[in-house]
């Protein structure tokens, strides 16, 4: 079980353009076992779909290793190609085939026909099957999405990426999704898998956290969550928005954000009196001001490593 | 308070089938809506008949005062519009797209030149003004957006999944945004995927097979499901979905 299906080795890519050079990956190294779920978690324009076109043999690194499967992603490439299913971020089936046309094609590429891996779509393709004579082009989002896996896993890979899968997919079919992702897994297939929605990361066996082309963080999420150092707190007020401006404001407070019906808010010092800031800010006019200390989730670890990096703007 | 947004049994067909199924619901000035349901729940047809851009085959609405069925092009000057997926021209400068987007909503030239100065001002983007969009930031690009679709100082603005992939920083930017326009006045009509902002609108209504199943408050719905989070509630509802997606 402790085979590496993928190891990178110091992965960097680096764009020249005539004035300047532009890294889209610094130093990436991870490596993702047999029958391990990997989650590749950031936001859009972090380097994941870099990471995974270099992995699946598309692009040439400019600097470091990489193995899938015990082959070198650039020396072996065709012996990559055929172990692995790779579902790129943007649709890339053929719009004016069909969905049971589309299938074929890909069965047949991979000289394998769709009776003999039935049984590994079977989940999937049974909610597509009412719509197989349709143009794949014409199916709604989450539709596609399912063909898309479906095409990637005919030739039953060892070796799945999957690039933003759910991006733009409602919570429900999202979890349809994952519960495939968990399936394959247990059936040793090792996936790759990147995703925008933080939500998605405690799904994963293991998870990785990339922004800007670095890694910053690789563990299980539980353990993930626990390197969670500054002291957290959840606020709730009658006048959100005043709240927060207002718990801004105040010195002690490193940052602040809304996280669904209360503001998440660490704090500079682990002793910090946030009884006393509370009595405070009922003087100050709020209304209805209660706290409590919580546990925090992935997305306030993503935002703590992040906080110091980025300006606020998105670069 | 005053109604921005109206409807009555509102319906449209497509052949046999029922996008939206007689939906009825209200806006207020000011107020921040989220429109939630699964992709093909009906979301995307009924924000384009409240935009003016499709007839309903039945049933009555009424946007920014107007008509939808035989008002929309007062309509469409009435409001403004965003999604992720579209809103900017990324050839064109920033100054550029505000120009072409106040002179598409009949704004004067000088009154785009003044106003133009001072939303470049709040949001930092001054020194920017002849920067082509493709090569800003992505969170600077989307708080841009939505001040480009505000721009014309519409009644509502409509976002349709304006935060999809960005991170978690900036999406909550992005929503500080739409508090303060909405602090303005701005009556603000959202759709996300995203059920932690769902808890940031005033009210929701989650869509199921063509119809509303569910309108509240964020903290009435789920007092009314008996669950901790909206994300439980969207769960319990679309679960019940019994029409396939194509």
């Amino acid at each position: 079980m402790n085979l590496a299906m993928i190891l990178a080795e110091n992965i960097g890519m680096t764009y020249r353009q005539v004035l300047k050079e532009i890294v889209a990956l610094k130093e990436i190294s991870i490596e993702v076992k047999e029958g391990e779920v990997f989650g590749l978690i950031g936001p859009d324009g972090a380097g994941k779909s870099t990471l995974f076109r270099i992995l699946t043999t598309l692009l040439l690194p400019t600097r470091g290793r990489a193995f899938v499967g015990g082959f070198d992603v650039i020396d072996q490439y065709r012996e990559v190609r055929n172990i692995v299913g790779y579902m790129p971020g943007k649709f890339s089936l053929y719009q004016d085939l069909s969905v049971e046309e589309n299938l074929h094609f890909f069965a047949n590429v991979f000289d394998t026909t769709i009776q003999s891996n039935y049984d590994q779509i079977k989940e999937i393709y049974e909610q597509l099957a009412p719509f197989k004579n349709r143009k794949a082009g014409a199916l709604s989002g989450g539709m596609k999405q399912k063909l898309g896996l479906c095409c990637a896993l005919i030739h039953k890979p060892k070796v799945l990426f999957l690039d933003e899968p759910t991006t733009g997919v409602d919570p429900v079919s999202r979890k349809e999704f994952w519960d495939v992702l968990k399936r394959l897994g247990k059936e040793g297939m090792s996936v790759l898998v990147s995703t925008p929605y933080m939500d998605e990361a405690r799904l994963c066996d293991r998870i990785g956290l990339i922004f800007h082309g670095e890694l910053l963080a690789v563990d299980t999420p539980d353990r993930l969550i626990r390197k969670h150092d500054k002291k957290l707190v959840a606020f709730r007020a009658r006048d959100m928005y005043r709240l927060l401006r207002d718990i801004r404001e105040e010195p002690g407070v490193y940052s602040c954000f809304t996280f669904g019906d209360s503001l998440h808010t660490t704090f500079r010092e682990g002793d910090y009196p946030v009884e006393r800031f509370a009595a405070s800010l009922r003087e100050a006019g709020h209304v209805g001001v209660e706290w409590n200390e919580i546990e925090a989730g992935i997305e306030d670890y993503f935002m703590m490593l992040t906080n110091d990096i980025s300006d606020g703007t998105g670069h | 308070m005053e109604r921005v947004i109206e409807v009555e049994h509102l319906e449209k067909k497509f052949g046999n089938f029922t996008a939206v199924d007689h939906i009825s619901f209200h806006v207020e000035r000011g107020e921040i809506f989220g429109f939630l349901g699964a992709n093909g729940a009906g979301k995307t047809t009924a924000m384009r008949m409240l935009c003016g851009l499709s007839k309903p085959t039945s049933g009555t609405g009424r946007v920014v005062g107007f008509d939808i069925a035989r008002e929309s092009e007062k309509i469409k000057r009435g409001i403004g519009y965003m999604s992720q997926k579209f809103s900017l021209y990324e050839n064109l400068t920033v100054r550029e797209n505000i120009r072409l987007y106040g002179g598409i909503y009949g704004m004067r030239r000088s009154e785009i030149r003044d106003k133009m100065d001072r939303v470049l001002g709040d949001l930092g983007l001054l020194e920017e003004r002849n920067t082509q969009v493709r090569l800003l930031p992505q969170g600077v690009k989307q708080r841009l957006a939505f001040s480009v679709a505000a721009f014309h100082e519409p009644q509502v603005v409509f976002l349709d999944e304006p935060t999809g992939g960005v991170d978690p920083a900036v999406r909550r930017m992005f929503w500080e945004l739409i508090y303060q326009a909405a602090a303005d006045g701005i009556t603000v009509f959202v759709t996300t995927h995203y059920m932690d902002e769902a808890e940031y609108c005033d009210r929701v209504s989650i869509m199921v097979d063509g119809r509303i199943e569910a309108l509240g408050t964020p903290a009435a719905l789920k007092q009314q499901y008996g669950v901790p989070g909206m994300q439980e509630v969207f769960y319990l509802l679309a679960r019940r979905a019994q029409r396939k997606e194509g």
